[in-house]
């Protein structure tokens, strides 16, 4: 019988013990014996959420295909069976080889919200890996850091030997190399880290230094050694055609969230959205190859038996070879009866054609992402879509047999108004309202429309032209939140609108965050000492406690919330995203007047991300 | 085109529930191109039924699934396409072509027989060959059980077809049992390992059963006589064209 980390025992006493046991379809087993290098790759939440990801998956596929190397995965204990592992001392363990994952070369940990922070504690907590880098002996793996929150990788510096900053692809091939060469001279951690250092795309933060002034700001960061960089710049992927794509992914025994093939057509977003960080960093644009994707949706159809394919990217109207690939899809996955799933489109006439053939038009609904309720605060976050664009779609819809729409939208916005709010209101009520303009009452299939309109907050992201914006506090929110809920109630069409929002103070938290100097470390940790974790899980969510730790520490919120002088110094500017803070500026200025930017196609803003020398920067404009 | 597949779940996916085997075989289906018909609709999915859940932690030599087909090649090639697109645990071990006329795999499901061994230590302190037929001995067995409104006294007596103790390869005791495991009056191992160990003055300690389910039966007339036959017996080989 294969081996197992957990006894019979444990394993029947837990809630889904398949999160547990490894041996999903596809998972790779290699005789370590014959292996050099053991690296096991964490997301540092429950395993339905981790499995769904799919920039683990690319990274296993791509570490797999070296012979001496063997990735493993590893995903947080679920609270029932972190209680157990603590009372038994029982180390965390890898799905694959079910071996302890102290006991690997490397543990590499994608930070994809900042509300996991604690989990990562966690993991290495369980794991007997201790939570300081700086105390970690020469027999413990090396831990590393990715993912969209180590473009500001300060809250958690002190937790992490080196950062891997940008696209996992590149830099590993070479990262790994030193590390067998370290490994067979003999040379110790630290000077391993000290060469990794210099490799592009790698951050070892206990090789930089903050210093902060009487206000709190700070004053200076740069490297405390000779040889090291001063900025990190990301890493990118020059050629998505030559490049790694699991064909073979896990199929999970469980349920997972994202349950399907997942197709990516390509990475960045051209539309430059103020408040979005992904549209930013993953600059600049760039296109997979439309071939080759016909080509890994059949062969990952084949290799994993889902029943459901999806586009994944940032705004899949962008990509300039959908329709063909559409296409495509629709009609070879007909022959194998799969379904297609098609999130981040732009509704118009293509895409509601588009998706009345792949899915049942009186289940499903669309799906809007207003961000805000005005057309004025919509050129502020310069969010390119319309009232009009909105209430066309709406109307084509209606006909063509949809009866529920979903709206999204941001509460506490810079410059927002009451007015703006007010917006968002009347917006779900116009939708409504041509619902029964548009279709003869005894065409009501079923005789009414359903708005479902959501607030989440705003959060300011670094990277972003709103990183030097002011967040909201948690009562601020709430109120706005009551009045949005107040206005809906005021519209004609208010039972039509059913609104839902978020709770405001993990939202205030995740700012603090994201936005947070080296100092949030001893927070962080505290919070943690004080039984947080599973932050991103709204009912473990214990916000009294981080308010402790902030206070133990003498740290104030306020600080990390407060609007960043113009000249400021950033924790994270020491990072080279592509994107200059002079753009950024730029942007942030001219959001403040109103004035909208066009996208990426239309006519380059000069964000700098031309200069890795690949994708839409070089494409030839369209006509004016 | 009914096709019976039989299979085992052995070693770390015996930790796999019931509906995930199920999602198991939908795309274990797909991956081994097996040309099974698909309900209609905007989700289609394979028309699959399976013969009795199998608890979690519980092994198996005799699982059924029941899946319709639109064409098929033979017993063999299917098997051996099954068995690659499956995974370690899961052991396609016959596929069988079904009468027009033959029931469901749930629905023609009458008893299961089961293989019980004991953990490491915690076999209670019983001579069993001598307890078992005294407990079988008895007319009736009364076990609390729960309903929706609460507890009920239910016999089981009628349901235990078979019990007895056998040595098992290598030394050590194991029980075996044939129990009734029709939709009426399913009976689970466990509630008549219970039964036997309170009847015989003893307890079973947490977790202290290993249980393996060895063959699924369903009621068949032979020489007129009702006998309980594998549910596998009721298909035949698809043979080579």
């Amino acid at each position: 019988m294969e081996k197992l980390a957990l006894s019979d025992d444990i394993l029947m006493k837990i809630e889904k013990p398949a999160r547990y046991i490894g041996h999903e379809v596809n998972a790779v087993i290699k005789d370590k014996s014959k292996v050099d290098i053991r690296f096991v790759m964490c997301f540092p939440d429950v395993y339905e959420i981790g499995m769904s990801h799919l920039g683990i998956q690319i990274l296993y596929d791509m570490f797999n295909t070296m012979e001496d190397v063997w990735c493993e995965r590893v995903y947080s204990p679920w609270v029932d069976l972190d209680a157990i592992m603590r009372r038994e001392k029982i180390p965390l363990f890898a799905l694959e080889s079910q071996d302890p994952i102290k006991d690997f070369d490397f543990l590499g940990i994608t930070i994809q919200y900042e509300m996991c922070y604690t989990n990562i504690l966690q993991i290495l907590d369980l794991a007997q890996i201790p939570l300081l880098a700086t105390m970690r002996g020469e027999d413990m793996p090396i831990v590393i850091g990715g993912g969209p929150c180590v473009y500001n990788p300060e809250p958690i510096a002190d937790f992490f030997d080196l950062f891997y900053i940008g696209e996992g692809e590149t830099q590993y091939g070479p990262l790994l190399a030193l590390y067998r060469e370290c490994k067979a001279s003999g040379v110790g951690r630290e000077e391993f880290l000290r060469r990794a250092a210099i490799l592009p795309g790698i951050y070892v933060p206990r090789f930089y230094e903050a210093t902060y002034r009487e206000d709190g700001t700070l004053a200076s960061f740069g490297p405390n050694r000779e040889g090291v960089p001063a900025k990190v710049r990301k890493e990118v992927v020059m050629d998505m055609a030559n490049t790694y794509y699991p064909r073979k992914p896990i199929v999970p025994y469980l349920k997972v969230t994202q349950d399907r093939v997942v197709l990516e057509i390509q990475r960045g977003c051209i539309r430059g959205c103020r408040f979005c960080q992904a549209g930013q960093i993953y600059r600049p644009v760039r296109e997979r190859d439309v071939e080759e994707m016909k080509r890994y949706a059949l062969e990952m159809l084949k290799n994993t038996g889902h029943d459901e394919i999806s586009l994944s990217s940032l705004s899949s109207s962008d990509y300039s070879r959908l329709p063909e690939l559409v296409d495509y899809l629709i009609e070879e996955c007909q022959k194998r009866h799969v379904n297609i799933s098609l999130p981040s489109l732009r509704i118009d006439a293509f895409s509601l054609d588009v998706m009345s053939k792949v899915q049942d038009v009186r289940k499903s609904s669309l799906t809007f992402a207003p961000e805000a309720g005005s057309q004025r605060l919509r050129d502020v976050i310069n969010k390119g879509l319309t009232e009009e664009a909105i209430l066309n779609g709406t109307a084509l819809a209606f006909h063509a047999g949809w009866t529920r729409v979903k709206l999204y939208f941001m509460l506490g916005l810079p410059t927002e108004t009451p007015e703006d709010i007010r917006g968002i209101a009347e917006l779900s009520n116009k939708i409504a309202a041509t619902f029964f303009e548009e279709i003869p009452k005894e065409e009501r299939k079923n005789g009414r429309v359903q708005i479902v309109s959501s607030t989440s907050f705003f959060v300011p992201k670094p990277f972003t032209p709103f990183q030097w914006a002011r967040q909201c506090s948690k009562e601020e929110f709430l109120e706005k939140a009551y009045f949005t809920k107040r206005c809906i109630g005021e519209q004609l069409n208010q039972k039509s609108i059913k609104y839902n929002w978020h709770e405001a103070d993990a939202s205030v938290m995740e700012g603090v965050l994201a936005r947070g100097d080296r100092r949030l470390g001893q927070v962080i940790l505290k919070a943690y000492e004080k039984g947080c974790f599973y932050d991103a899980w709204g009912e473990y969510y214990q916000n009294d406690k981080w308010l402790e730790a902030f206070q133990e520490c003498g740290l104030s919120m306020d600080f990390y919330t407060r609007e960043r002088g113009a000249d400021e110094l950033f924790p994270w500017d020491f990072i080279d995203c592509g994107v200059t803070k002079e753009f950024l500026k730029r942007e942030w200025d001219k959001s403040l007047a109103g004035v909208v930017s066009p996208n990426c196609r239309k006519q380059c803003q000069g964000c700098g991300a031309n200069r890795f020398g690949v994708g839409v920067c070089f494409e030839p404009r369209e006509a004016k | 085109m009914k096709i019976r597949v039989k299979f085992r779940k052995y070693g770390a996916v015996r930790f796999i529930g019931h509906l995930d085997v199920m999602r198991f075989f939908q795309k274990a289906l797909r991956r081994a191109e097996i040309d099974v018909k698909y309900t209609s609709g905007f989700s289609p999915h394979p028309i699959m039924t399976f013969a009795s859940p199998l608890g979690v932690g519980l092994e198996s030599n005799g699982e059924y699934m029941d899946i319709e087909c639109e064409s098929v090649t033979d017993s063999q090639d299917m098997k051996r396409k099954l068995n690659q697109a499956s995974a370690p645990g899961i052991e396609v071990i016959s596929v069988k072509e079904l009468p027009k006329e033959a029931g469901n795999a749930m629905a023609s499901v009458a008893a299961a027989e089961y293989t019980i061994r004991f953990r490491e230590g915690r076999m209670p302190c019983l001579d069993f060959s001598a307890k078992i037929p005294q407990f079988l001995s008895q007319e009736q067995v009364f076990v609390e059980k729960e309903t929706k409104t609460g507890h009920k006294e239910v016999d089981i007596r009628p349901g235990i077809y078979e019990m007895s103790v056998c040595l098992q390869e290598g030394g050590g005791l194991a029980i075996h049992m044939v129990v009734d495991a029709s939709s009426a009056g399913n009976l689970k191992p466990a509630k008549v390992m219970e039964a036997f160990c309170k009847a015989s003055g003893c307890s079973l300690e947490e977790n202290a059963l290993q249980i393996t389910r060895e063959e699924v039966f369903t009621w068949a007339l032979e020489n007129g006589e009702k006998k309980l036959v594998p549910l596998e017996e009721i298909g035949t080989d698809i043979g080579t064209i």
